[in-house]
């Protein structure tokens, strides 16, 4: 019975060891501190992100109200301006699916397009909306507001003439998407700022919930949705038979989609490298992680090569014309130029970073084959 | 020094199936078996598996000639219920043999309904109980041996030495398919999977991220299952093997999200041990039982013959025979197995790799040349995708569906290409399979498939 004895505390220890979900242990003796990369995210970039868009949709909703108080075409063209300033900010966000973004369904609210004009107008006509239902999606954020501030006319005169006739019910539309973008905004800003911060930061375990593997997910599935497939591939038909002009990012503004885009890929290297927002300042990103764990030693950094493939994207991008829509239609190929480099980076992001960080998509057993 | 593996040897055969032995160890083995099957299923199903990988899926991955078997809707639960009944069958002994033949047969079915979800440990489970059909596993303290009155206390010794034996096969050969370039020269894929589990208690942060403890974790696991078996067989040194088998399995399961396994392992291998282990679990069991049992009923003891023993030998002798064949049939494929995975599985090569892929399908208008690229979200969980991307046979399997697919949506002259890119052991991705060939001209066969790019590097072993 005795040779038992060792047998059952070892069984004992190790389940101790499986079980534990205490998270108590910061020494950190091994060469990359993961909690000072997230506490990078989420002070450096994160938040900061997040509080920008908050002061720009803050903007926005002032020179709203000068519109609606005074539709004229100055008060028109500073909510116009607001708009543009703000959904650039909202590509540095709109990655971060995590937290309460994640649980009110941030991304979906903000930035589904094309918007559905149809939806726009019965909303508008019944009067009878509820902004956060799922039905609504396409009929919010800005999108939807692309196509109240350019897409109701085709001058000012006529964007302003659709605003003095039935103006309650136009006007009162127009608020209400701008004022609810504002307060989601800032109730995740609120958020993060009351006590999710920490508990992001403290995260740092290696599970399907941890602050790490639900980022670089969330990251990845921007990169490849958001960024690739929604503002590029989409509109150039590479998942369809024909090319759909009318499906680019801001498409009734008419020269905003590859200005969102560009910014889209900025916000994505950043990220990657560990920027702060709004700075230069560089810290620990996943860039630095990938160089810590460096699997492979014989061939080029793959954070070099990551870099490289984005700027070899940003190079593709560039010579666009603003608008994808006219792009499209006049040489489409360049867009599936664009397309394809693009593309290139998913495979590195997807198969090669991923094997590198060991992160998981699932939850099953499995026994690596 | 006299190792009981001799008794396999030819001059002894005839003698050899006529010895006999101690029937507890096999009663246990079945009473353990069974209970870990029942725990499995109920496991899984609590997991909400059976939805999320055998109903929610529009599509499953099929095994070569087995595409016939797929999920049966909300009936799948029912395959469960009774793969869980006939496990718990097993364990008591009672209508043995209808019990493990049912189990056999709808654990196998569950098993062959989507390749995705592959496991060699499922295999082994699939083959064990395909073995146990064959053995006298009621013989002894079993609701059977109480019904008829008649308890069998000796049985063939083949029956016993048939189950250590597939387990040293399933040790051995994962130890010999370690026996490679990538796991003992460069600790590959440990080494990128150790550093991974920095959120381990005490070791977490500094012992797995040592490189030298990622060689140490390669050859010792190397070394571990290549000798294990003997170790188990050998009096000496089974007490301290077991110990091995104990810390191995539980050091791996805190490791690595491989479900029952490690539990299954550590029961089976009590069956190296003599029968006086084996009797005092029984007693341990009896006194548990005693409360549940109001009459008392005699059992005559007796030594069990197996009837039709001249049949079941040779069909036990081939599937050796195929065991023993089956894992070197990667030797009839050109290039590197890894990379190809032709003649992979069945075949012990456990943990050996980190793969990954990425595959981009293109459907193209032969007649216009007109083209677009396939959202796999549309049809595959991301557990389908993972699996697809970097396996040939799944790839070419999912182009077919997707023409299927397409055709039924009038789309007309297809071809489908594919762009793919795998990463293997932490080497740079790069192209897998040939973007020019028209999967569409390719079909499901056991020949090598020639549209797989070469792997350009060595991974040197056997």
């Amino acid at each position: 019975m005795k040779r038992w004895i060792p047998l059952l505390i070892t069984i004992l220890f190790l389940q101790a060891c499986s079980d534990s979900d205490d998270d108590a242990v910061t020494s950190s003796s091994d060469d990359f501190d993961r909690k000072a990369m997230l506490e990078n995210w989420a002070d450096n970039r994160i938040i900061p992100a997040y509080e920008d868009l908050n002061t720009k949709l803050g903007s926005m909703v002032e020179a709203k109200d000068d519109f609606v108080n005074n539709p004229n075409e100055v008060n028109l063209e500073a909510v116009r301006i607001a708009w543009l300033d703000a959904y650039k900010v909202w590509q540095h966000v709109e990655m971060f699916s995590i937290g309460r973004a994640e649980q009110i369904n941030y991304a979906f609210q903000m930035n589904v397009y094309p918007t559905n004009v149809d939806d726009i107008q019965s909303n508008i006509q019944t009067q009878n909306y509820d902004l956060s239902s799922v039905n609504n999606h396409d009929a919010v954020g800005f999108p939807a507001l692309d196509y109240m501030l350019y897409g109701v006319g085709n001058s000012k005169a006529d964007v302003i003439s659709y605003y003095i006739t039935d103006a309650n019910l136009n006007l009162n539309y127009l608020s209400d998407l701008v004022d609810r973008m504002k307060s989601l905004t800032q109730s995740i800003v609120d958020d993060w700022k009351n006590g999710y911060r920490d508990d992001f930061v403290n995260n740092t375990e290696n599970s399907a919930t941890g602050s790490i593997n639900k980022l670089v997910n969330d990251y990845i599935f921007y990169y490849e949705k958001g960024l690739r497939a929604n503002k590029i591939g989409i509109p150039a038909g590479n998942f369809s038979n024909e090319p759909f002009p009318d499906k680019v990012e801001a498409y009734y503004h008419g020269s905003g989609s590859k200005v969102l885009a560009l910014e889209g890929l900025t916000a994505v290297q950043e990220f990657l490298n560990g920027v702060a927002y709004n700075s230069t300042n560089d810290g620990r990103g996943l860039a630095d992680y990938l160089d810590a764990l460096d699997i492979n030693a014989t061939e080029e950094a793959l954070s070099t090569a990551i870099n490289n493939q984005f700027d070899d994207a940003r190079n593709a991008i560039q010579p666009l014309d603003d608008s994808f829509a006219d792009q499209v239609q006049n040489n489409n190929n360049m867009m599936f130029e664009a397309y394809d480099q693009l593309q290139l980076a998913v495979v590195l992001l997807k198969v090669d970073m991923l094997q590198a960080l060991d992160i998981s998509v699932d939850f099953v057993d499995a026994d690596g084959d | 020094m006299k190792i009981p593996f001799f008794h396999f040897m030819p001059y002894k055969i005839s003698s050899y199936f006529k010895k006999s032995t101690h029937s507890a160890p096999l009663a246990v083995f079945r009473i353990g078996f069974g209970l870990m099957m029942l725990i499995s299923i109920i496991r899984f199903w609590s997991y909400g598996w059976i939805e999320k990988l055998y109903l929610k899926p529009d599509f499953h991955f099929s095994y070569y000639g087995f595409e016939w078997i797929k999920p049966i809707g909300d009936w799948t639960y029912l395959i469960f219920i009774i793969c869980g009944l006939s496990a718990f069958f097993v364990a008591l002994g009672y209508k043995y043999r209808l019990a493990i033949i049912t189990f056999f047969l709808s654990f196998t079915y569950i098993e062959l309904m989507d390749k995705t979800t592959y496991l060699n440990h499922y295999y082994f489970i699939s083959i064990l109980s395909f073995l146990m059909c064959f053995l006298p596993a009621n013989a002894y303290f079993s609701v059977d041996a109480y019904h008829r009155k008649v308890q069998y206390d000796r049985i063939s010794k083949w029956c016993i030495d048939s189950i250590k034996l597939l387990l040293g096969i399933v040790y051995f050969y994962a130890g010999l398919a370690k026996v490679n370039s990538d796991w003992l020269f460069k600790a590959m894929p440990l080494k990128i999977w150790l550093p991974s589990k920095y959120d381990l208690p005490f070791i977490g942060e500094n012992l797995m991220q040592q490189e030298w403890f990622h060689y140490a974790m390669s050859w010792s696991g190397m070394l571990y299952d290549l000798s294990i078996p003997f170790l188990l067989l050998y009096r000496k040194t089974r007490v301290i093997a077991f110990l091995l088998v104990v810390f191995f399995h539980i050091f791996t399961r805190v490791l690595f999200p491989i479900g029952m396994f490690p539990y299954i392992m550590i029961i089976g291998s009590l069956i190296f041990f003599e029968k006086d282990v084996h009797l005092r679990i029984i007693g341990f069991f009896k006194r548990g039982i005693r409360y549940l049992q109001p009459v008392k009923v005699s059992v005559e003891q007796k030594v069990h013959a197996m009837r039709y023993q001249s049949i079941i030998l040779p069909i036990i002798g081939l599937f050796f025979l195929i065991q023993f064949l089956f894992p070197f049939r990667y030797l009839l494929y050109p290039g590197e197995l890894f990379w190809r995975e032709e003649g992979y599985r069945f075949s012990w090569r456990v943990m050996l790799m980190e793969k990954r892929g990425y595959a981009n399908f293109k459907v193209v208008n032969q007649k216009t040349d007109e083209y677009f690229y396939v959202d796999n979200d549309d049809f595959l969980t991301a557990f389908q995708q993972k699996q697809m991307s970097f396996q040939p046979d799944f790839i070419l399997e999912y182009a077919h569906f997707l023409a299927d697919h397409f055709q039924a949506q009038g789309h007309d002259h297809l071809a489908i290409y594919v762009e793919s890119y795998v990463a293997l052991n932490g080497r740079r991705s790069r192209p897998y399979v040939d973007p020019n060939v028209n999967l569409l001209t390719q079909k499901r066969s056991f020949k090598p498939k020639t549209w797989i790019l070469p792997f350009n590097d060595d991974i040197n072993g056997l």
